[in-house]
Parts: C-alpha cells; structure tokens; sequence
C-alpha cells in the first residue's frame, strides 16, 4: 500500500509567533520543525503500511528556502522518501494555492491514502486537506479518530459534534486525522542516521505545474488591512497555596453568588 | 453600503437551527439587503426559527442520508452561488462547515478565510477579523476576489437576535452527482451520552488538564462540577490522551465557552485552550507551575497542587 502524509513545517511553537511589519506574514526565520499536529499522520502512516505487509510511506511538504529539518525528523520515524517543493514566489500563498501544490506533489506518487492533520498548529487554517481533495477530484473523510484499511477499503471514526461517526470509503481517498489518533513514535538513533540518506526530491514552482497566478500573496486574493493588539484581560490576583488556597476560591464564588 | 446578498450555510441542532447558525444569520443582517440560508438537509423544518431571524429563503437539499455532506453540498452550493451571486457565503466554524467552504472553495476557484470573530464592510469590501497569537493580536483581512467572500466565523462570535420576520421560503435545490469524489458512506452514528449542563452555555465550567497526573483523577472535576451545577471541559491533552471524550474539549479546535465562570485546574494554558475559554467573565486557575501561562489570564490565581487544593474545596463546598 503507497501512503503519502501531507507535512507540515512550522516555527518552534514555544518560541513566541511573530508577524513580519512589513507583510504581516508569520515570521518563519528560524529553523523550522514538524508539526506536532503531522507526527501523528506519520505514525498512522507507518502503522497501516505495517498492517497491510508492506508497502511505501512519502511525504509532501511545502516550505520556504529548501527547509528539511522537519521532513527528516518525520523520515527518522521511519518514512521512506519525501518530495518538498520550495521556491520564493510561494511566499503569502493561502490554503488553496497551498492545496493545488501539495496536490501537484501527492500525484507524483499515485498512493492509494492520503493522511493529513485536521489542522497545522501554527495557522490552523483546517481547510487544506479538504482543499487537496477536491483539487483532486478525490473521496475524503475528514476529522478521523480511528483508522482501519481491509481489502482497499478504509474504515474511519470520524468525529463529529454530537460523538462519532462511522465512516467507510475505497481507496484511493483523502483522511485527514485528529491530534490522538495515535501515539507517535520518537525517532530511534538508528533512524535519525538513516534518514539522512533517505531522498527528498525538491521542486520549485515550475516544476508542480501550478500557475503563478494562483500562489504568493496576489494569488491569495485577500489582503491584511491591518492587525490591532487586542484587548488584554487585567491581570488577577496570584496567590501561593499554603492550605487555605480553596478559601480564597469559596470566598470569590461566594461574592459572585454561584454559591 | 451593504452586500446584496448574504447565503448562510445553516446547520442544525435537535429540531431546530444551531446557535452559531443564528448568530451568522443575525450578523449577516447588519451587512446585506437580503440573507438567505442554504441546508444541506431537510430545510423545511428550519424555515420558521430561520425566518424569524431574517433569513428570506431557505434552500434546501432535502436528506442527504448516508453521504458526506462536504462534498456533495459544495456541488450544490457551486450551482446556487452561480446561479445567485451572492457577494458571501458565512460558514460556522464546524466540522462540515469546514468541509464545505474547503470544497466550494476549490469549485469556484475562491479564497476562503477561517476562524474569524468579526466581520464588517469597509465600502462595499467585506472585511473579517481573525486573533491569532492565542488571542494577543487580530488580524483583519480584506476579500479582494471579486468573487463571493468565502468566510467561516467561530460560535459566540456575535449574539443571536430574532428579527421579528415571518417563516422564511423554502426552495428545493439539486444536488449534483460528484462521481467517486462522493464514494464516503455513513455506515453508523453514534452519539456521547450527555448529562448534566451542556459544555456551551453552562454558566459555570470546571475544566480539568494534564496536571491530573491520572485520568482517574477528573472524577474531581466532574465532583466540583457537580457541586456547583457546572458543566465539566478538558484541556486537548487529556483529550487526545483519551482520558475524556472529544465533546469535552475546550480550545481552539473544541468547545468556545464563556460562561460566567471558568474553573482550570491543572491546565497551564496552551494558546490552545486559552482561545476556547479567554472570553469567559471570570477566570480561576490552579496550577503547580507558576510561570504556566493560564496566570495571565485568571482573576483568581492558585498556586498550588491540584490534589490538595481540590479535594479541599470539594470537602468545603460540601459542608456548606
């Protein structure tokens, strides 16, 4: 079975986010990692390949200047290749332009599952799975729990506001999964060295076949007119627990007469 | 100056239309001449409560039964948005929401703009407002397409006012075929059982964090709830940890509460979170970490170990 994990790359989460003054695009200066939130389309990726006897895991990601250091660590878990397309007219790029390239990449690999996380933990934008899908013309279930594959069909938990619902569908087709969907497993020393020689085949605009038209920040169609500080909440009274910490709260649902 | 037309994606909730649903129609109204709602279901029975909150005419699909409804409203809605030029379509921010706008999105080959809390025009341009950075900044962003503004709003982001307007018509739409992109089959639902005040407009929350240390320890956030007739949430952690189930989730991709009183414990605060509770009156947090980045929204700040603090409080608020 050929599983192709849509990955992506993001900013540090715990360094603080920041917007550049002069596009009010997110920074990414740094370094950047993989998403938490694509560890666990990874794992998902691995497991089902396992349970199938075999096959091929890839991953499509789209970053700027060339950047691998998440792509790695998702191929230290065990991932087999990977395809980055990367270029400086991406820059500003939406969710769709976003899908149509990521959609140009997964067709190289003609796979039977395309996994990818409801939603990045940076932009959580939480529409690009569904976008790729449709750029695709493919079946999708979105929001998954739970994921099984048996005789080219995948059986999904899909979640749903109320509880879950169970949902079936051939292959090929998109899933894009929920954070717990699986433990990820953490890249062993012998993986780390061994992704390092795994491929990565970078593509630059051109290369996927997508007009320019419709990537970097014209190619969005929208524009920040501006980005305002909100109101922040006053700071509250922080106090150490010696014992008494639960009178004070009695005493503040008292005064709010919840009790 | 006011878009002509407004098309909500409406969606249901037991018998009668979703809060967030009438929320958007009632927001819709301060921006359009006329608004109009779409039902990828049986829209007939939403056409009084819809109507009675300014929605003109309601379209409606009629039962989808066990097809997806991303896919297969998109292709219904590319058909109407054609046919009826509206100048948006306001989605909630829900999981077919979601699905829907991402789909339409690629039919009409238009941008769309998530997680929005506000939205006004500036000239006849719809112009809406998305806080990122857990809430710190908001970034207001402008539809420059030319098509319809494609735009999903999170619930509670405006209230929801009656207009006094009569039931609304009610209009049968097709639902293209989509070929195999429509091969997904609902084969079971399943409902979470529900008890007690539900999560989204409880007035109290007590919600419970990986500072648990065990899932057998949010019995204490369900005593707690109990005790203050509160509905009990969860931080994604223990979420995704499995100790509780997905409707119990605050945050970012969970539940947005604003209820009178939120009660953290053992949550430090993840952008996350705070996102899904920020709005709420007045904040209580007990945390062990002092630095844990839910101090700087609470009013009421303990610093202290959630399995003394708790139990105490639950002993005091019991012999009251």
């Amino acid at each position: 079975m050929k599983v192709v994990v849509c990955v992506k790359q993001i900013p540090d989460p715990a360094l603080p986010g920041e917007l550049d003054p002069a596009t009010n695009l997110l920074k990414r200066d740094d370094k950047l990692i993989l998403d938490e939130s694509d560890s666990y389309g990874v794992e998902m990726a691995l497991q089902l390949v396992e349970a199938a006897g075999g096959g091929q895991v890839s991953l499509v990601s789209m970053a700027p200047r060339n950047e691998t250091s998440g792509l790695r660590t998702a191929l230290a878990m065990g991932a087999d290749d990977a395809i980055l397309v990367s270029d400086d007219a991406l820059a500003g790029t939406d969710a769709l332009g976003t899908a149509k390239i990521l959609a140009s990449a997964i067709g190289r690999y003609e796979p039977d599952l395309v996994l990818a996380g409801v939603e990045s933990s940076d932009g959580y934008t939480g529409t690009v799975p569904e976008m790729i899908a449709g750029v695709l013309d493919m079946p999708s279930i979105t929001f998954a729990k739970q994921i099984e594959v048996a005789d080219g069909v995948v059986k999904v938990q899909r979640q749903t506001e109320a509880g879950y619902d169970d949902v079936e569908c051939a292959l090929p087709a998109l899933v894009s999964v929920t954070a717990g969907v699986v433990e990820p497993r953490y890249p062993s020393f012998k993986g780390i060295m061994a992704a390092k020689k795994k491929p990565v085949e970078e593509l630059d605009l051109a290369a996927t076949g997508v007009d320019a038209g419709a990537v970097g920040g014209a190619g969005a169609r929208q524009e920040t007119v501006r980005v305002t500080d909100a109101e922040e909440r006053q700071a509250g009274e922080i106090i150490e627990d010696e014992g008494d910490g639960h009178e004070r709260i009695v005493e503040l649902l008292t005064q709010l007469k919840v009790i | 100056m006011a878009l002509g037309t407004i098309l909500i994606f409406a969606e249901a909730e037991g018998d009668g239309p979703s809060t967030l649903t009438l929320e958007l129609v009632t927001k819709a109204r301060s921006l359009a001449d006329t608004v109009d709602a779409f039902v990828a279901g049986d829209g007939a029975s939403l056409a009084d409560a819809l109507g009675a909150h300014g929605v003109s005419t309601v379209y409606s699909t009629g039962a989808l039964d066990d097809r997806l409804v991303g896919v297969h409203a998109a292709a219904a809605l590319e058909a109407l948005v054609t046919a009826n030029g509206p100048g948006a379509v306001f989605f909630g921010q829900t999981p077919n929401g979601r699905d829907t706008a991402a789909r339409l999105s690629v039919r009409l080959d238009q941008p769309v703009v998530t997680n929005n809390v506000g939205a006004e025009l500036e000239g006849d341009t719809l112009v809406v407002e998305e806080p990122v950075f857990g809430g710190t900044k908001n970034v207001f962003t402008a539809f420059r397409s030319g098509g319809p503004a494609l735009a999903l709003f999170r619930p509670k982001s405006f209230e929801a006012e009656p207009s006094g307007g009569g039931p609304a018509a009610v209009q049968a739409v097709d639902v293209p075929d989509v070929g195999r992109a429509g091969a997904a089959r609902v084969t079971g639902r399943f409902e979470e059982e529900r008890s007690g005040p539900q999560l989204g407009e409880a007035g109290v929350v007590v919600s419970g964090g990986r500072g648990l240390g065990q899932p057998e320890a949010y019995e204490m956030v369900e005593e707690l709830a109990d005790l203050l007739g509160a509905a009990s949430g969860a931080s994604r952690a223990i979420v995704d940890a499995g100790w509780v189930p997905y409707a119990k989730q605050v945050g970012q991709t969970g539940k947005v509460v604003k209820p009178d009183i939120y009660i953290a414990c053992g949550i430090s605060g993840a952008t996350q979170h705070l996102v899904g509770m920020k709005g709420s009156k007045t904040i209580v947090a007990i945390n062990k970490d002092s630095e844990a980045p839910i101090f700087g929204v609470a009013d009421l700040g303990i610093v202290g170990d959630v399995h003394k603090v708790m139990p105490a409080l639950i002993e005091a608020l019991k012999a009251r």
